[in-house]
């Protein structure tokens, strides 16, 4: 019976990973929701805000703000918005390809890259492999807030306005579905001019301290709320990308349960067996 | 029937109130605003302070904003505050902060990027992921 035993403690011992991995997915699940409703949540402020940029691009043609000139491009900067944590199946591989995708382009035509990374998966992936990161933010939790993305962001406009960057990109996981997330390259910065029809009756906002001030917070806000809500999305990413992963891992554990059930079975019938036709012999040379 | 505007107020994490209003009044850079219904086009910056919308059925509510952006249009009023108190020198400190952390992260930092090392690395966790997959299909 010795075998029969060692497979007793495996079924006992895959089928308590399969409580763990039970428990993952549900816990997944629920902060899926939750960050679904976050991520609605971030988005008027960022709507209103895209409104009263196009509305002063229009009223003040003549003034052209940094963040909306084309550059030659020399240096590019890329904002990796990435999970903390692992066990969410291909979601932070499929991201990070994407992004050396990109990044194998640029470098082509022999341009440098800087990072800004966000979340503790990109942060060891490019450490491991050396890329120039310039700031990082991780350890964000579930609820992330602005606060703790503004040092990160700054030091990528920042860079930016001085002309050290030509050009950011933003890398996260867009969520389609709770089956689906993919990841998008979006450019931050230069700002694309929205293409929105003139209006017809001209009119200006009254502008307090004055235009150029109120502009210039106002598109720092913009691209603040943008990475947020990229942020914001990529963690709805994460949650389903786990729920899915720690489902995928209880089925297997259900079936490998199930396997190891019959094996256990067969091993004990032969023992039994086994043990009778011994009884049986000896009884028939007494 | 008393005219009223529409008040919304926002900020990047998620929306803090919406409804109509009789009268709202915001701490603006310049000093504090009242608005009225059609009142002109007006952006302002916010100070951190007291936000007072006054509701249809007279009550007062207060909402305590820490800066942002104050947008006025005849009948809509929308307050883009700001999560947390934004000063130049807090921002600088906070960047300053993010690439400390970063080169401390690096200190071993080699300044490009190994592709070929990467995509190698990248392709064999594809593979892991690929291999899971097929023997999950088998499974069922």
């Amino acid at each position: 019976m010795a075998g029969a035993k060692e497979i007793r403690t495996k079924i006992k011992s895959i089928q308590n990973t399969q409580k763990i991995t039970k428990a993952m997915e549900m816990v997944a699940a629920s902060k899926m929701r939750r960050a679904q409703d976050r991520m609605l949540a971030a988005r008027p402020y960022a709507e209103k805000i895209r409104n009263v940029v196009a509305h002063l691009a229009r009223a003040n043609p003549e003034y052209r703000h940094p963040f909306t000139v084309e550059r030659e491009t020399r240096r590019v900067g890329f904002i990796i918005v990435s999970t903390d944590r692992g066990l969410c199946g291909g979601l932070n591989v499929n991201l990070f390809r994407a992004c050396l995708h990109a990044m194998a382009d640029w470098r082509e035509k022999n341009i440098e890259i800087e990072l800004s990374v966000i979340g503790s998966k990109a942060l060891g992936f490019f450490k491991r492999l050396g890329g120039n990161i310039v700031s990082e933010a991780s350890h964000l939790g579930d609820r992330p807030a602005l606060t703790d993305l503004i040092g990160a962001i700054k030091v990528m406009l920042d860079a930016y306005e001085e002309g050290r960057l030509d050009r950011v990109y933003l890398v996260h996981n867009d969520f389609v579905n709770t089956m689906t997330q993919r990841p998008v390259l979006e450019q931050l910065l230069p700002l694309k001019p929205s293409e929105e029809e003139e209006l017809a009756r001209h009119w200006d906002y009254l502008y307090e301290p004055d235009s150029k001030e109120v502009l210039e917070v106002l598109l720092v806000r913009y691209v603040e709320s943008l990475i947020y809500q990229g942020v914001v999305e990529n963690i709805a990413c994460e949650q389903a990308a786990r729920m899915v992963a720690m489902k995928a891992a209880s089925d297997n554990a259900g079936s490998l349960i199930e396997e190891l059930q019959l094996i256990y079975n067969k091993a004990r019938q032969a023992a039994i067996t086994q043990e009778i036709s011994e009884i049986v012999s000896g009884a028939a040379a007494v | 029937m008393a005219m009223t505007l529409h008040i919304d107020i926002v900020s990047a994490e998620e929306g803090i109130h919406s409804g109509k209003a009789t009268a709202v009044f915001a701490p603006a850079q310049m000093g504090e605003v009242g608005i009225f219904p059609r009142h002109a086009p007006l952006l302002s910056r916010l100070k951190p302070g007291e936000v007072r919308v006054q509701t249809e059925a007279g009550e007062e509510l207060f909402f305590y904003v820490s800066g942002g952006l104050l947008e006025v249009q005849p009948h809509v009023v929308t307050v883009l505050a700001d999560t947390a108190v934004r000063a130049k020198d807090l921002d600088e400190a906070a960047a300053l902060e993010a690439q400390k952390k970063a080169e401390q992260a690096l200190k071993d930092r080699k300044t490009d990027i190994d592709f070929a090392k990467a995509k190698a690395e990248l392709a064999q966790a594809a593979a892991q992921l690929r291999a899971i997959q097929k023997l999950r299909k088998k499974g069922r």
